[in-house]
C-alpha cells in the first residue's frame, strides 16, 4: 500500500572546488600547466584556476535529473561549500546547472584546506540547522548527494563519515539512482569490482557518485545569467560551532618517479647486446 | 622576360641501390627505408609515406630516408642534386594539399629524426629548435617557463614546426600573434645543392639587406630543406576562457564579430566560425559536445569567442558583461551559447572546432577549399557551392553528401569543404574551376593557409598575376637549377 501524504524531497548537494591541474582523466588542456608538488614538498601548487570537483558537477547533474524526473517532488535543491571567497565561483556553477539555491561556508584563502571529519561534520551542522527549524517534514533535507571523493586529495570519505554522524542510510559510488519518495525508498546501483550492486535503501540518505553515473550538462548562458540571481546564504564555520583546526600533518608530498624515455633498436642483435650491457 | 618552364623538361632520376650504398656510408642503417636492396623493406613500410593524410595523394617513392643530422640532410642533397634524384621534404605528413608525398618516385626525406631543441631563453621568449620538433611538444616544451607558440592548430600532435614554416601554417592563433612571417625570427636551410644556409638568428630586429628566410617560409619545400627554426613565442597567458555561441542567422556574425572586439577588445584571442552542417557532424562524430538539443534548435551557425589575457577577474568580467549585453539585447544576436566552467569544458569546446577537420574525414572523402575571400559572402560562396552541385545532380548518398563551411572569421579566412561517399572525377569537374572562378570573382585566394602543394598548382594563376608568377620561377630556378626539390609542386 502507498503511504498517502506524497513525501517532497529537498536535496543537498556539497561541492568542492578543487585545482584543475587535478583533472587527470580529463584530457589535458594546453593552458593548464602540469599538476606539480609546490616547493616545500606539503601539497601540490595551487596557483591555479579552480573548477568544480568532477565527481561534484556528476552529483549536482544527478539531484537535477531527478528534479526533471520527479518533478515537484523534488522541492529544493541546495548547492553547499566550504572553501576560500573565490569558491564562490564553484556555487554559481551549480547554480547555473539547475540548484535552487547555496550555502558559502567562508573560511581564509591562506588556511589549511578543512579535513573530511571536519566537513561531514560541517554538513551534519547545516543539516541538523535546517531540519531542526522545519515544521514540516516537507522542509526537511533527506538526500544528500556527493562526489565520492575529490580529486585533489583523493581522500573518498566525507560521504561515509557523514552517514555515520547522521546515522542515515548509505550508498556509495553510485552508477544509478532511482529514488521513489512516495515509499521513502531510493534504488541505487553502486560501482563494484568486476560489476554493479543494486540496493535499497531508506530514506534519508546519503549518496556518493561514481564517473559513469552521469554526463554533467553545461551550464547554457541564460543559466549562467539567472544564477547571478538565486541567493547564496553566507555562513561561517563559527555560526556552525566548527573548528577546522587539521588533527592530520602532511609530512610529505613527493612527485612520482619521472617515467625514463626507452629507446629504439635497429636489429635483434643490437637489443641482445643492449639487454646484455643492462646485466639482464 | 625570359621564361623557366620547370615541371617536365627537367629529367629526374629513380633512386637506385648505387645510391642507397652510397647514403649507407654515413646514414646510419635505422635512417635508411626502402625497397631496394640490399635490405628490401616491404611495400607496407613505405606506405605511410607515401599517402597523404587525406588518402587522396599516393607517391611511389622507393625509399625513404630519416637523417639525424643538418650534416646528414647536406649530404643527401648534394648527392641528389648531382644525380638529378627528386627530393620530398616530409615533416609530420599532415598538409591537406598533397605537397609531403612525392608525385612519382621521388626520395622522401623525413624530417623526423631531427627532433631536439637546440636553446630557449625564457627572458626572450626565443626558441630554437630542429625542424623535426612535433608542434604540441614544443607547446609542452615551453609551458613550464610560461610561455606559448605562436601557432596552434588541429593537427598539433602531429604536424613538425619545420612543416608548419613551410607552409606558412595560419591556424587557430593567427588573430592573436600573427603570421609565421613574423614570428620566424631565423631558419636553417640546407639549399638543393647542399650548401648549408646558417640564418638562424636570435635578433628581433635585423635590416641588412633581402630577408632571405622570408622566401622559405610557404615555400612547401620547394627551394630547400628546413632544418632547424628560430621562433618568437610570447608569454602565456595567464587565463583562458572560451565560450561557443548558437546565432539564428549567419547575417548576425559580422555585426556579433564588431560586438565582441569592441567589447573585448586586447582579449580576444579568436573568433571561429561553424556553419550548421560542420557543428553537427562534428557532434555526429564525436568530437566533443557542449551546447544541448534545446540550445541548438534554431540555429543556423556557431562562433566560438576565446579570451586570453594576463588576469583572470578582469577578464571574466569583460567577457561576463559581454555576454550579458547579448542576452538582453532587444534583438538578441545570438539565442544562446555555453561558457566553459573548467579546463575540461574549455577543451571540449575547442574540440568542436577543431575536430570538424577529422570528423570530415571520419564521414567520407574530403575535397577542401581553403579560401580567402570576403567576410560577408561566406555563406553565400557555402550555399552557392551546394547549389550548383545539385544543379549538377551530385547531390545525393553516393555523391556528395555535405557541403559546409567552417573558418577563421578573424582572418577572413573560409574553410569550405565537399564531403563525398568517394573522389570521383564528374564531382572533381564539378568543383574546379567552379570554386576558383568564384574566388577569383571576389579578388580572393584560393589558398589562404594551406598552400599550393600538388593540388592547385594549375589554379595559380587565379590568385596570382603572370608576373608574378614568372619572377616565383626564376627565384625556384635560382635555388634549385635541377628542379630536385619537391617536383610538381607550387609552380607547374
Ligand atoms: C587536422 C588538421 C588541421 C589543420 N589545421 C590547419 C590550420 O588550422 N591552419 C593551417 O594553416 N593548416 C592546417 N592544417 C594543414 C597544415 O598545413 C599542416 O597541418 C602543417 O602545417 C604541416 O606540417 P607537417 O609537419 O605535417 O608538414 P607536411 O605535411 O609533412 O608537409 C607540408 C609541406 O611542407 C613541406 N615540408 C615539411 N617539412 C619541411 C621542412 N623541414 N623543410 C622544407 N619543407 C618541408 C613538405 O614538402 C610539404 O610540401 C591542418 C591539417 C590537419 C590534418
Amino acid at each position: 500500500m502507498r503511504p498517502t501524504s506524497a513525501r517532497l524531497l529537498n536535496i543537498l548537494v556539497p561541492v568542492k572546488s578543487t585545482s584543475d591541474d587535478a583533472l587527470e582523466f580529463c584530457r589535458a588542456v594546453d593552458y593548464a600547466v602540469k599538476i606539480r608538488v609546490n616547493p616545500q614538498q606539503t601539497g601540490i601548487d595551487t596557483n591555479v584556476k579552480h573548477s568544480m570537483n568532477p565527481f561534484d558537477e556528476i552529483a549536482v547533474e544527478e539531484a537535477v535529473r531527478l528534479r526533471e524526473k520527479l518533478k515537484a517532488s523534488v522541492k529544493t535543491i541546495k548547492a553547499v561549500t566550504i572553501g576560500p571567497p573565490k569558491s564562490v565561483d564553484t556555487l554559481r556553477t551549480a547554480l547555473a546547472m539547475g540548484a535552487d539555491s547555496a550555502i558559502h561556508v567562508e573560511i581564509a584563502e591562506s588556511g589549511p584546506s578543512p579535513e573530511p571529519l571536519a566537513v561531514a561534520k560541517t554538513l551534519r551542522a547545516i543539516i541538523e540547522k535546517q531540519n531542526g527549524a522545519a515544521t514540516d517534514a516537507k522542509d526537511k533535507i533527506d538526500v544528500v548527494i556527493l562526489g565520492k571523493q575529490a580529486i585533489d586529495d583523493d581522500l573518498g570519505v566525507t560521504g561515509q563519515m557523514l552517514a555515520g554522524l547522521l546515522g542515515w542510510s548509505q550508498a556509495t559510488f553510485a552508477s544509478k539512482v532511482e529514488i521513489d519518495e512516495a515509499k521513502g525508498e531510493a534504488t541505487v546501483v553502486r560501482e563494484i569490482d568486476g560489476g554493479g550492486e543494486e540496493i535499497k535503501c531508506k530514506l534519508p540518505i546519503v549518496i556518493t557518485t561514481d564517473l559513469r553515473l552521469n554526463e554533467p550538462r553545461y551550464a547554457s548562458l541564460p543559466n549562467i545569467m539567472k544564477a547571478k540571481k538565486k541567493p547564496i546564504e553566507k555562513l561561517s564555520p563559527a555560526d556552525l560551532g566548527i573548528d577546522y583546526t587539521p588533527q592530520l600533518e602532511t609530512i610529505k608530498v613527493a612527485e612520482p618517479a619521472k617515467r625514463v624515455g626507452g629507446g629504439k633498436v635497429a636489429s635483434v642483435d643490437e637489443l641482445v647486446q643492449k639487454l646484455k650491457e643492462a646485466g639482464i | 622576360m625570359l621564361s623557366y618552364r620547370l615541371s617536365s623538361p627537367v629529367k629526374l632520376t629513380p633512386v637506385t641501390e648505387h645510391d642507397l650504398a652510397h647514403f649507407s656510408k654515413f646514414l646510419q642503417p635505422s635512417s635508411i627505408i626502402s625497397t631496394l636492396s640490399p635490405n628490401p623493406s616491404s611495400q607496407d613500410e613505405l606506405a605511410p609515406y607515401n599517402s597523404d593524410w587525406m588518402g587522396r595523394y599516393k607517391g611511389h617513392s622507393t625509399t625513404v630516408l630519416k637523417p639525424k643530422t643538418t650534416q646528414e640532410v647536406s649530404e643527401i642533397l648534394k648527392w641528389c642534386n648531382a644525380k638529378r634524384i627528386g627530393v620530398v621534404p616530409q615533416g609530420g605528413n599532415t598538409g591537406l594539399v598533397g605537397g609531403s608525398v612525392p608525385v612519382n618516385d621521388e626520395i622522401v626525406l623525413s624530417l623526423s629524426n631531427l627532433n631536439k631543441v637546440r636553446s630557449f631563453d625564457p627572458v626572450s621568449g626565443i626558441l630554437v629548435a630542429d625542424a623535426g620538433c612535433i608542434l604540441e611538444s614544443l607547446t609542452d616544451y615551453v609551458a613550464p617557463h610560461n610561455h606559448i607558440m605562436p601557432i596552434d592548430l588541429g593537427a598539433k600532435g602531429s604536424c613538425q614546426i619545420g612543416g608548419n614554416v613551410a607552409t606558412n601554417a595560419g591556424g587557430l592563433r593567427l588573430l592573436r600573434y600573427g603570421s609565421l612571417h613574423g614570428t620566424v625570427l631565423g631558419l636553417e636551410v640546407v639549399l638543393p645543392d647542399g650548401t648549408i644556409l646558417d640564418q638562424l638568428t636570435t635578433l628581433r630586429k635585423d635590416n641588412t639587406g633581402y630577408d632571405l628566410k622570408q622566401l622559405f617560409i610557404g615555400a612547401e619545400g620547394t627551394l630547400g630543406v628546413i632544418t632547424a627554426v628560430s621562433i618568437l613565442t610570447p608569454p602565456a597567458p595567464q587565463a583562458s576562457n572560451n565560450v561557443i555561441l548558437a546565432l539564428p542567422s549567419f547575417d548576425n556574425v559580422l555585426p556579433l564579430y564588431q560586438t565582441v572586439k569592441r567589447h573585448l577588445s586586447e582579449i580576444l584571442s579568436a573568433f571561429e566560425f561553424i556553419d550548421r552542417t560542420a557543428y553537427d557532424l562534428a557532434v555526429k562524430h564525436g568530437q566533443g559536445r557542449a551546447l544541448s538539443e534545446d540550445d541548438v534548435e534554431g540555429a543556423e551557425c556557431f562562433v566560438l569567442v576565446e579570451t586570453s589575457g594576463g588576469r583572470r577577474e578582469h577578464d571574466e568580467e569583460k567577457l561576463s558583461d559581454l555576454l550579458e549585453l547579448l542576452l538582453s539585447a532587444d534583438k538578441p544576436l545570438v539565442n544562446t551559447g555555453v561558457l566553459s566552467q573548467s579546463p575540461a569544458q574549455f577543451s571540449s569546446i575547442w574540440a568542436l572546432r577543431e575536430g570538424v577537420t577529422e570528423a570530415v574525414s571520419k564521414e567520407g572523402k574530403a575535397y577542401k577549399y581553403d579560401i580567402s575571400v570576403p567576410l560577408s559572402s561566406f555563406k553565400e560562396v557555402v550555399d552557392n557551392t551546394r547549389e550548383h552541385l545539385r544543379s549538377k545532380g551530385l547531390l545525393h548518398d553516393k555523391a556528395v553528401k555535405f557541403v559546409l563551411g567552417y573558418g577563421h572569421v578573424g582572418d577572413g579566412n573560409l574553410h569550405l569543404n565537399v564531403c563525398a561517399d568517394a573522389y570521383l572525377p564528374e564531382i572533381q569537374d564539378a568543383l574546379e574551376p567552379y570554386i576558383y572562378e568564384v574566388v577569383s570573382k571576389y579578388r580572393g585566394s584560393i589558398s589562404a593557409e594551406h598552400g599550393i602543394g600538388a593540388m592547385k598548382t594549375h589554379a595559380l594563376p587565379y590568385s596570382k598575376s603572370a608576373t608574378s608568377i614568372e619572377l616565383m620561377k626564376k627565384i625556384k630556378h635560382i635555388f634549385d637549377p635541377q628542379g630536385i626539390m619537391n617536383p610538381g609542386k607550387v609552380l607547374e
